[in-house]
């Protein structure tokens, strides 16, 4: 899958799980998406790797828009909308 | 008659603790991971003792993470978070009169790149918060000060130091093992972002502690491996101590005033006793202390000496901290209050609680200055002051 990068994209809420190791952005993921209404955007921050592959996947899986992912100084935000 | 006078060093377990304990050693001895009912029950039975833990002071229950010990919070701490901010700086401050958990992290951080300023107190042990304002550089990210020492009974001006810390935008962690379960600690009203604490310290069980991160304060984990604790601290959790911790919250958060009083009355009885015989003197705040918390130093013998010839009356005492009084040296608490270290040596700590009464305390008033008078006649330190 192509990642996309993507700047000043506006989140409706907002997970810190920066320092936390696999699988917890998956699970962070899947317990965020299920608290925000369909439409919203979730963010995601993290500095863990295997999210550059697993998030964008996970969205293929259950149906939701990767919007992409934007890059801070140490960790990533990645932009996840609620199609589902 | 058996006197058990350590408090600070543990507590007896709460007889009703240990009953909310059991089925979770025989029955629900589910994996809180496992996908079904001995697991969920486990995991429920958890998250409870984490809403009890986080009432006890005034948190909310996510910013609780479950862990081992207090040493292991204290560590979990000061590392996690120091680490964590170390794009924006490498220098921490902690105080002289921490525990070793806190002292040792320190160190450990010194050795592998940080700057740490290790904070003066008075002779009372109280860390002045104007020297912290004054210690914090554009490098420091992190403070460490002990609530209340368990060594002196001190207890800190946390609320004064934080606000100090939050006008610099610099984290705060105390070390409220002595405290929490013991006076009332909120730690909004503190300002605090981390605190740590320890169940066994309000008659919960030993291997189960936990540290307060405040919500959005990031924290590099001490342990990895699975996504126990939201992936902040991994490993099976021990689900009897933990479930005995929460209980024994609840029970601390009800009881708090009346264990207070209690200890209290028969805190001022040993001290204003003891005071009476010469050269006996306070160690820590006189007012300004934990209310089960009476502390000397006895000038001319030894605090080990002390203890053994209470023991053999049954009367169970403590030199220094608990790991320290093992090492056979003075206290380096009471050395940064500036306590020679001859009169050091002589350090003794008596700590009360729910098990103690007013009986136990005329037979200890009763036997200590005999104690004392027999020591002093074999000390040669004694002779030139006779």
């Amino acid at each position: 899958m192509q990642i996309k990068f993507v700047s000043n994209v506006k989140a409706d809420v907002t997970a810190d799980i920066v320092y936390m190791m696999c699988p917890m952005h998956l699970l962070k993921l899947d317990e965020m998406m299920k608290k925000i209404d369909k439409g919203q955007i979730l963010e995601i921050l993290t500095d863990y790797d295997g999210a550059l592959e697993d998030i964008p996947q996970w969205c293929e899986k259950t149906g939701n828009q990767f919007i992409g992912l934007d890059e801070d100084e140490d960790y990533y935000k990645f932009y996840v909308k609620k199609l589902t | 008659m058996r006197c058990y006078f350590d408090h600070a060093a543990t507590n007896p377990l709460h007889p009703d603790v240990l009953e909310t304990m059991m089925p979770y050693f025989r029955d629900d001895f589910g994996n809180p991971l496992s996908l079904y009912e001995m697991g969920t029950k486990a995991r429920e039975a958890i998250e409870k003792a984490r809403a009890s833990t986080a009432a006890l002071i005034n948190a909310k229950p996510a910013s609780i993470v479950f862990t081992a010990s207090g040493a292991e919070s204290n560590n979990f701490a000061l590392r996690g978070i120091a680490i964590a901010k170390q794009a924006q700086g490498k220098h921490i401050i902690v105080s002289k009169v921490e525990h070793h958990s806190i002292l040792n992290a320190a160190r450990f951080l010194e050795k592998s790149g940080f700057v740490v300023t290790y904070l003066p107190v008075d002779k009372y042990g109280t860390v002045d918060p104007e020297v912290v304002r004054s210690s914090i550089t554009k490098e420091t990210t992190l403070i460490s000060v002990t609530h209340a020492s368990s060594e002196i009974g001190t207890v800190e001006p946390i609320k004064e130091i934080a606000k100090i810390a939050k006008e610099n935008n610099v984290v705060l962690h105390a070390d409220g093992v002595a405290t929490v379960g013991n006076i009332p600690v909120d730690v909004n009203e503190l300002g605090v972002d981390a605190l740590s604490m320890a169940a066994h310290q309000f008659y919960g069980p030993k291997g189960a502690a936990a540290l307060y991160i405040r919500e959005g304060l990031r924290i590099v984990p001490l342990i990895y491996g699975g996504i126990q604790e939201g992936g902040r601290r991994a490993g099976t959790e021990n689900v009897p101590a933990i479930v005995g911790m929460g209980k024994a919250a609840e029970i601390a958060y009800s009881e708090m005033s009346t264990r207070m009083g209690h200890a209290k009355g028969l805190r001022d009885r040993i001290i204003k006793a003891l005071l009476d015989i010469p050269n006996v003197y306070l160690t820590g705040h006189p007012d300004n202390r934990l209310p089960n918390h009476a502390s000397f130093v006895v000038e001319f013998i030894e605090g080990e000496a002390m203890l053994l010839m209470l023991a053999m009356k049954g009367i169970y005492a403590a030199s220094g901290s608990a790991c320290s009084s093992r090492a056979l040296k003075s206290s380096p608490v009471l050395l940064s209050l500036g306590t020679p270290t001859a009169l050091a040596q002589g350090s003794i700590v008596f700590t009360l609680g729910d098990d103690n009464n007013d009986e136990q305390v005329d037979y200890l008033l009763r036997e200590f200055p005999a104690v004392i008078g027999r020591l002093r006649e074999m000390s040669p330190f004694a002779k030139g002051w006779q």
